[in-house]
């Protein structure tokens, strides 16, 4: 690359905010390029899997078109689990079934692969093999990006990070705090090949119909959110732990997930299946208030780079490709005034204000410190839930009403009426 | 600690990785008596990919970085490791992800 290079607008990391950003740009006959590190776009990235498609309206024509998606879901499950059972409940829905559909799972090294492909179509340049290395700046502002290819100096009148969770982009910019291991999780999955009829029988669907499980709870040793996601012809089967609890048990990744095979929910699922990858990643779950400043001089942070992932309704890459789209027309409002300070950028955040990306991650701005600091919540809870459910569904001669006794007095036991009661009006206060 | 099923050595196999010979690791350890004291050794079992291995006969860090999947995990986790994306290309490209 020449030392010379000059676009309006460069773009750090091609994933769903970065390409966001490129394609409502090059639409609008901006000159943006987008760097990314991997060999191709996609090859670094990575997600349980579930994608929502109602971000897509403005980005392209159709969706999913001719997007490489695997199927849309009709039926997301959730269990909470202890050491030998679970309790859950499931919503299946006929109308998931019309179009468009809700949510697809997706492959991301697929999925970005082809969104990448759109933004070119748009008139976006994409550079693959190059990492950037850091900001240029010039009197508190960024005019440009260092990469690690010779010479590789590129200018632009405005910079976009969206080079994912561990953003050092953010971080040279000093536009966020270090980030601290109660506000990440570390995620594991394995992509494992089922066969198409073996998946639809098990999980009771036909055609592309699929099925999500989230499960938590007791019968893991920390914060922990896992999944068993379908896709045509395998299961994406993951589990993430805040980064904190696995470092006060001294836990493996790769042991979580060989756990979670093990229970007796999830074991009949995946059985006779080929595991075909092992993928790990950071998820940032901080939530609104570890998030980092969203602009500066010439530059805006936008997706996995801002923090923005709404843990609790497993949402991220919407977030993203919104956040990215902001991000574009927030350049197209400054570019008129030809003003790409912090203050004419500071539209981009009004606009993530105005919309469900900070309105959702506001509401739920409480819940990552109350997971962390209340035990109970994912703890006793749970474990009471499950023997509250066995002790009313196994007969065994003893009066319903004494049962009830029982587990009335387990509760008084394992929480207190003291606990309980607060628990829940905190639980209120944080979700309602 | 229970016996399982898949060791993450057969399943780092599966995936797709160029390997920055030339340039060398992407992870360094900032400074080796660092590691000497620490008590805790999060490296060693925080890590899915397994990249950090101490040395039977020497005690010393050694970074696997061949296995590195770009997570960022141990650079949240220890204060002590320079951490760096590989050179543009190399490292793990996922064929799902």
């Amino acid at each position: 690359m020449s030392s010379k290079l000059k676009y309006d607008v460069i773009i750090v990391g091609a994933g769903p905010a970065g390409l966001s950003a490129a394609i409502v740009l090059a639409k609008a006959g901006v000159k943006v390029i987008v760097l990314e590190r991997g060999k191709f776009p996609g090859s670094k990235n990575v997600m349980g899997g579930v994608f929502y498609s109602d971000c897509m309206k403005d980005v392209v024509d159709e969706f999913p078109g001719k997007a490489p998606v695997e199927r849309h879901i009709i039926d997301q499950r959730m269990w909470i689990l202890d050491a030998h059972s679970s309790v859950g409940f499931n919503h299946k829905n006929e109308l998931f079934n019309e179009k468009p559909y809700n949510c697809h799972t997706v492959f991301r090294a697929k999925f970005d692969r082809w969104l990448a492909g759109e933004a070119e179509k748009a008139g976006a340049l994409i550079i693959n093999n190059t990492v950037v290395r850091a900001p240029l700046m010039e009197n508190g502002k960024v005019i440009g990006v260092k990469t690690d290819r010779p010479q590789g100096d590129v200018f632009a009148n405005c910079v976009i990070a969206s080079d994912g969770v561990n953003s050092l982009f953010a971080k040279a910019m000093g536009l966020r705090k270090k980030i601290k291991p109660e506000s990440v999780a570390i995620a594991v999955k394995e992509v494992i090949g089922l066969d198409e009829n073996v998946i639809n029988d098990r999980f009771n669907i036909k055609g592309d119909e699929g099925v999500t499980i989230e499960m938590t709870g007791s019968y893991f040793n920390g914060e922990t959110m896992a999944f068993l996601y379908t896709n045509k012809k395998s299961v994406s089967l993951g589990v993430g732990m805040v980064l904190k609890d696995v470092l006060k048990n001294k836990l493996n990744p790769n042991d979580l997930i060989e756990q979670l095979k093990k229970h007796p929910s999830v074991a009949p699922l995946i059985e006779g299946g080929e595991t075909k990858e092992f993928l790990a990643h950071l998820i940032p779950e901080g939530g609104y208030k570890e998030m980092p400043k969203l602009v500066g001089n010439g530059v805006m942070i936008a997706g996995d780079s801002a923090m923005m992932v709404d843990a609790i309704h497993r949402e991220g890459s919407n977030l993203a490709i919104t956040s990215g789209k902001f991000a574009a027309e927030t350049y197209l409002e400054a570019a008129k005034k030809g003003d790409f300070s912090e203050k004419s950028l500071s539209l981009y955040v009004t606009k993530l204000q105005n919309s469900f990306v900070l309105k959702d991650l506001k509401k739920y701005k409480g819940v990552p410190d109350l997971l962390q600091t209340n035990k109970r919540l994912l703890q006793q809870y749970p474990k009471l839930l499950n023997q509250a459910a066995f002790e009313m569904l196994n007969v065994d001669g003893v009066p319903i009403k004494d049962k009830e006794k029982l587990i009335w007095k387990s509760v008084k036991k394992e929480i207190g009426i003291g606990h309980l009661v607060k628990d829940l009006f905190k639980l209120w206060r944080n979700m309602a | 600690m229970e016996e399982y099923g898949m060791k993450v050595e057969d399943k780092l196999y599966l995936n797709g990785y160029k390997t920055d010979e030339s340039g060398g690791s992407h992870l360094v350890i900032k400074d080796i008596s660092v590691c000497e004291s620490c008590e805790l050794k999060q490296c060693l079992f925080v890590c899915a990919c397994a990249v950090y291995e101490q040395n039977e006969n020497t005690g010393r860090i050694e970074i696997n970085y061949e296995a590195c999947v770009e997570c960022g995990t141990c650079r949240i986790a220890c204060d002590n490791i320079d951490w760096n994306y590989p050179r543009g290309g190399f490292g793990i490209a996922y064929k799902f992800g």
